[in-house]
């Protein structure tokens, strides 16, 4: 038997607009840019998205589930990438929700804000698990029973709480430097854990499809179903279980239609299932597949993101600390203040594409590919950050004059 | 090799471009002719040779009244000496004899002619002894006179030159994006090669003392931050929207000083408006500076403005880099193609500039971390990558020649 389990990642980040100092104290707008086509126009971007990938993914996902009760895929969807689906393109929640309803589609839990919360603020990171854990019940019947941290940030800590919380599995990169000569074709235990299991992405069979599809560079280009199969099959030798993880965007918004990335997956899910005794798993099907083969230890904190696989894309440099300690050390001031709008605002900040955005690792070798940000640069995503930052606090403020008075 | 000037004798960046340019050309093998147009040694530059076109004091190298009749000029100053009393179109006229003169007996290679003051004598050797020509373009009449209009006769020079040169290197992708818009040049014959530091600067030997602008120490150390900008006080260099953008930012953040350095013909302007708005404690006027005095104001400051409207490159911005400014620049000059650790804004856009000198004024970090990308970036450049781009071109156009 081997076992491919897909999962795909669904996330927006509401955008905060070019928010200048001149608007601190007088207007409370962050997220919706007026100017249409600006870049930080959250609904141009959501339906250009869903217009690319969203929409015609998730119709290749149904078909395919309906012809082939063999398919499985597991989805992860952010707190707000639901909020603005419901806001701009409420089809899609229909559509998500026909197809959990299935049976063969999982949705795999996560803070609902999309934050590196788990790093500032355990109760916070608590209260944004167990939201999005509840939208997913009110929407979809079901809850998540397999966890993923924002950005696949994992160490062993976030395993012990996992499995101190019942989980039955967490994700997380399968990287080289953790597994030494260990394959990520099998299930692992998180360290000091009970029961929670450990499923780690096959990360070059991932990006072969979700950063080198369309690269006309790469020798291995065109990428063919048959060649493809034939990597799986050679990798299967190491481990029955091929966890291909990634981001839902890849089909359509990064590896545009052209390349053929959508015929390619229709032709890999039914070539795949062609074959004897080859099946698609769900994550949680996929943690009972085997018995955990050894635990595997993360003490620093690993995540799925460039070479360096660490947190250094979001908090790498001095802006980006500012910014984060800035925000969480208000938390509490947010909390007592009782205002659920500014709440909701300030949790919307602690989305992690924010930091993102301020990124300025590559900034001066002009590599503008590497980092996609709405914003012209890292300065200017950080200087617009801190002043939705000083509104907060101009809010709060006053606010408590507003109780004094009464 | 044709320009205008060389320092000591030099007004500007163009003289300074060139010496450095042609050192850096040297090294690499060039045999170089430089001809400029006035008399004065030149005892430092034993890498070429310099020619003088004619006798004239280096101070008469631009005419009296570039523009001028005689006969304005002669009611105008009447006290002047008239055997000196020239115009700049009789002494282009002369530097087109003597390069005419020249290359009656050497044949160079090639002829790399600076900016309009030399173009006529660029298309004279092209024309009339078939040597390929090099037009290279530190700023155009467009630049100078703020995008609109300027003198038809200038444009007309430039539009010549540039048709007949058989390849044109610009400053920046600004200047060469200008070239094509404005002269109807095709692209594929205009080369990008971005200036760099000068070597005087960097290898002057330079001490900060707080001699001349105690004021502005002071006001640091009671938490100030001190923004400057340095230019020609003309249309080009958008100090009106500084200004505005200035009333605006104080409005945030009251500890904030304008150093305006320089002199020109909004001087007054500038002035009034800072009292209009409210802000004349604020902003200080140092006139024209050079030398120490303007490298102290670099190290003085926290924050560099270039607010140009259009400037071909700013080598003002690396200068204030290397001083350990962090920069603003208008996403209209040249220097911001290069540069990545900086902030940005276009030139009108006034509440954007105001945004981001509060920004880096509050925040330590923001500062900081420019601070330290600008401190990576601002030497990438250096004079022998911009001599070996140029020997490629020169290699290329080697084929053109008509006469050896």
């Amino acid at each position: 038997m081997r076992a491919i389990c897909l999962y795909l990642h669904i996330h927006q980040p509401w955008r905060y607009r070019r928010y200048s100092i001149f608007d601190v104290t007088h207007n409370h707008n962050y997220w919706y840019e007026k100017d249409y086509y600006d870049k930080q126009n959250n609904e141009r971007i959501f339906r250009k998205v869903a217009q690319k990938s969203y929409h015609p993914m998730l119709d290749l996902l149904e078909r395919n589930l309906k012809r082939n009760p063999g398919f499985k895929v597991s989805l992860s969807i952010t707190g707000i990438w639901l909020e603005q689906a419901m806001e701009w393109e409420p089809d899609l929640v229909e559509q998500l929700k026909r197809l959990v309803s299935t049976g063969q589609v999982e949705i795999v839990g996560e803070t609902y804000y999309h934050s590196l919360a788990f790093f500032y603020d355990r109760a916070e990171f608590q209260n944004q698990v167990k939201m999005h854990s509840d939208l997913i019940a009110k929407l979809f019947g079901v809850r998540p029973k397999v966890f993923r941290n924002t950005e696949f940030a994992y160490n062993d800590e976030l395993g012990k709480w996992a499995d101190s919380v019942g989980y039955k599995a967490v994700l997380a990169e399968g990287w080289d430097k953790v597994l030494g000569w260990r394959s990520p074709n099998h299930v692992y235990k998180v360290a000091g854990g009970v029961n929670t299991k450990l499923l780690l992405k096959n990360y070059r069979l991932s990006d072969d499809i979700a950063f080198r599809f369309s690269d006309r560079n790469w020798k291995e280009w065109p990428l063919t179903v048959d060649k493809y199969q034939n990597w799986l099959n050679m990798d299967t030798l190491r481990g029955n279980l091929i966890n291909l993880f990634m981001d839902f965007e890849t089909f359509g918004e990064n590896i545009w239609e052209d390349t053929g990335i959508f015929q390619f997956m229709e032709q890999l899910i039914y070539s795949w299932l062609n074959e004897y005794d080859n099946k698609f798993v769900t994550v949680s099907e996929a943690a009972e597949l085997e018995q955990p083969v050894d635990e595997i230890s993360m003490p620093e904190t690993v995540t799925w993101a460039d070479t360096e696989r660490d947190l250094s894309a979001w908090l790498g440099n001095e802006m980006q600390h500012e910014a984060e300690n800035t925000l969480y050390g208000m938390k509490d001031a947010i909390m007592s203040s009782g205002d659920a709008d500014l709440i909701d605002d300030w949790r919307r900040l602690t989305t992690s594409d924010h930091p993102y955005y301020m990124c300025t690792k590559y900034w001066n070798d002009g590599d503008v590919h590497a980092y996609f940000s709405p914003f012209d640069s890292p300065f200017d995503a950080f200087m617009y950050f801190m002043n939705v930052v000083r509104d907060f606090e101009w809010r709060i403020q006053n606010l408590n004059q507003l109780k004094n008075h009464q | 090799m044709l320009g205008w000037e060389l320092p000591p004798h030099n007004s500007g960046g163009l003289g300074v471009a060139c010496l450095n340019l042609a050192r850096a050309l040297a090294k690499d093998g060039c045999d170089i002719d430089f001809v400029v147009p006035y008399e004065a040694k030149h005892e430092n530059i034993t890498f070429m040779n310099v020619l003088s076109a004619m006798k004239l004091d280096p101070l008469f190298r631009y005419g009296v009244g570039a523009y001028d009749s005689k006969y304005v000029d002669n009611a105008l100053i009447p006290d002047a000496p008239h055997e000196k009393m020239i115009s700049i179109r009789e002494v282009q006229h002369n530097y087109c004899d003597f390069v005419n003169d020249y290359l009656m007996e050497y044949k160079p290679d090639v002829v790399h002619a600076h900016d309009w003051l030399t173009f006529e004598a660029g298309v004279l050797a092209k024309k009339n002894y078939g040597i390929p020509l090099i037009a290279h373009v530190h700023a155009t009449e467009y630049d100078r006179s703020g995008m609109h209009g300027g003198n038809p006769v200038v444009h007309a020079i430039e539009r010549e030159g540039l048709m007949l040169a058989d390849k044109i290197i610009a400053v920046s992708q600004a200047t060469k994006d200008l070239i094509v818009r404005k002269y109807h040049i095709p692209a594929k014959k205009i080369d990008v090669v971005y200036n760099s530091l000068d070597e005087g600067f960097l290898k002057s030997a330079y001490s900060y003392d707080n001699d001349d602008y105690r004021y502005l120490e002071a006001m640091k150390a009671l938490g100030y931050t001190i923004v400057s900008t340095v230019g020609r006080f003309t249309i080009q260099k958008g100090l009106s929207n500084l200004m505005k953008a200035a009333a605006r930012a104080i409005s945030k953040e009251p500890k904030l000083i304008f150093v305006f350095a320089g002199d020109g013909e909004q001087r007054e302007e500038l002035i009034e408006m800072s009292a209009k708005y409210g802000i004349s404690k604020n902003v200080i006027f140092t006139g024209f500076v050079r030398g120490k005095q303007l490298r102290d104001i670099y190290e003085v400051s926290d924050i560099f403005v270039m607010s140009s409207i259009s400037e071909p490159f700013g080598l003002t911005a690396l200068e204030a880099a290397h001083h350990g400014d962090v920069l603003i620049l208008t996403k209209q000059s040249g220097v911001a193609e290069v540069i990545r650790s900086c902030m940005e804004y276009d030139f009108w856009d006034v509440e954007k500039l105001a945004d981001e000198i509060v920004a880096i004024s509050k925040s330590p970090a923001l500062k900081h971390t420019l601070h330290e990308g600008i401190a990576r970036e601002y030497r990438k450049i250096s004079w022998s990558d911009v001599a070996e781009k140029i020997i490629s071109v020169y290699n290329e156009v080697e084929k053109h020649k008509e006469f050896s």
